[in-house]
Formats: structure tokens, C-alpha cells, sequence
């Protein structure tokens, strides 16, 4: 299982080539990328920061959850954090299987679950001013105030 | 007691990154927020939305704190890329 937050680009093709084993007959990869724009505003770069030894933390149990539910044989789940440019890798999961079904459900559940759960936060900057990316709400029982 | 307060994402906006907090009066997590409710209401909306996390774990309103620890103020995240639509 290959877990990571790091500051560096991410090597896609590296993380997934490292993920294949003999016994799968597929990888579903999901390669969430910075745009180059968000409702109608030219983006610049993006600003990745995070609660790291929780966000690593959670990121594992999602891997090790993501194995037990759906039966595949491995994941692997990198974040990048700091300055990103238009185009580059902000998340890459991949997922290794013998069959592709459950491939491709495990990785829509982790890209689903890490948005909601890994204390990562996104800063836009576009040409025109910054913001906060709008988060998805934290389900119920990790709210504080409930 | 004392508490090193971590602030994220929007909070940032309003807080530093970090803060130290010298005396805080209360013992739970539901009496820190209640104190930051009162420093920044016009942030009113927020705290009913964030997660808190002590020493680098989850927490609940009810979770106790204790001098020293480190508790970090969780706004909605948004990791990851892209939009679900």
C-alpha cells in the first residue's frame, strides 16, 4: 500500500507501474488535476496545505478500508501539498485488482471519501484575487459542534 | 491551561496559522469552540461545520482537554481535484 503526501510532482506513471503485480488484470488510476479555471475565473495556481500526520493518517485507514470493502488487492493514494500550476497532479489514486469492477468502484469511493474526510485544504489564486476551495461537509459524527 | 490552537483553510482568513492560547478557562472541546464563538462571531456560521482535532486524532464536543495539547480547527475540507458533476 503506497501512501504519501509530498511537495514534489507527483510521477503517475511511476506510482502505477510500481502498483502492477502478475496476479491483477486491472488498474483503474484517477489523476485529479488542477484547471485552469473555476466558475468562469481564470485560475493561476493552486495552494495545498494540510493537517499532516491526521491527513496521512486518515489516507491509510481510507486505503486499508477501501481494500476490505471492495476486495481488490492494492491501492495506492498520493496528495500533493504547496504550489501547484495548472495541469499539474493534485491527487493520484490507483487501484489493483484480477478483475476491473471492483477497480473502479474503489477508486470512485476513495477520490468520494478523501473530499470529505482528509484534513486537506485548497487555496485558489486567479488573476483576479484568492479564495478557499468550498469544502464538502465533514459527515455528521466528525462535526464537533453536533 | 494551555493550548496550541492550529487554524485551516477559510479560518485562516480570520486567525494565523497557529495561535497560543495561555489561560484558556474551559476543559472541553465544546468550551473552546464556545470561547472562539464569542473572539470571532462574525464568523458565526463556520463553527457549526468544523471538526476538531486534539493531538492529531478526531474529537468530539465532549472530548476533555488537558494542558499542552495541540488542537487543530477543521473547516470543511476540499482535497482532492476536480467536481463529482
Amino acid at each position: 500500500m503506497h501512501v504519501e503526501l509530498t511537495r514534489e510532482v507527483i510521477d503517475a506513471e511511476g506510482v502505477v507501474r510500481a502498483l502492477k503485480q502478475g496476479s491483477d488484470g486491472a488498474v483503474t488510476v484517477f489523476d485529479g488535476i488542477v484547471r485552469d479555471n473555476t466558475r468562469g475565473r481564470q485560475t493561476q495556481r493552486l495552494e495545498y496545505t494540510a493537517l499532516e500526520p491526521l491527513a496521512l493518517t486518515e489516507m491509510r485507514r481510507l486505503c486499508e478500508e477501501a481494500v476490505e470493502r471492495f476486495g481488490v488487492r492494492d491501492v495506492a493514494l498520493v496528495h500533493r501539498l504547496g504550489d501547484l500550476v495548472v495541469g499539474e497532479t493534485s491527487v493520484l489514486i490507483a487501484v489493483a485488482s484480477a478483475h476491473r469492477g471492483v477497480t473502479f468502484e474503489a477508486c470512485r469511493w476513495l477520490i468520494d471519501t478523501l473530499k470529505k474526510t482528509v484534513p486537506i485544504y485548497k487555496r485558489e489564486i486567479f488573476v483576479d484575487g484568492a479564495e478557499w476551495g468550498h469544502g464538502e461537509p465533514f459527515p455528521p459524527e466528525l462535526v464537533a459542534s453536533r | 491551561m494551555r493550548l496550541e490552537v492550529l487554524f485551516f483553510g477559510v479560518l485562516r482568513d480570520r486567525f494565523s496559522e497557529r495561535e497560543e492560547l495561555l489561560q484558556f478557562p474551559g476543559s472541553t472541546v465544546a468550551e473552546l469552540l464556545r470561547y472562539y464563538r464569542a473572539v470571532a462571531p462574525e464568523s458565526a456560521g463556520i463553527w457549526e461545520t468544523i471538526a476538531v482535532a486534539v493531538n492529531q486524532q478526531y474529537a468530539t464536543a465532549a472530548t476533555v482537554l488537558r494542558d499542552g495539547d495541540e488542537v487543530a480547527l477543521l473547516p470543511p475540507v476540499s482535497g482532492g481535484a476536480g467536481d463529482a458533476r
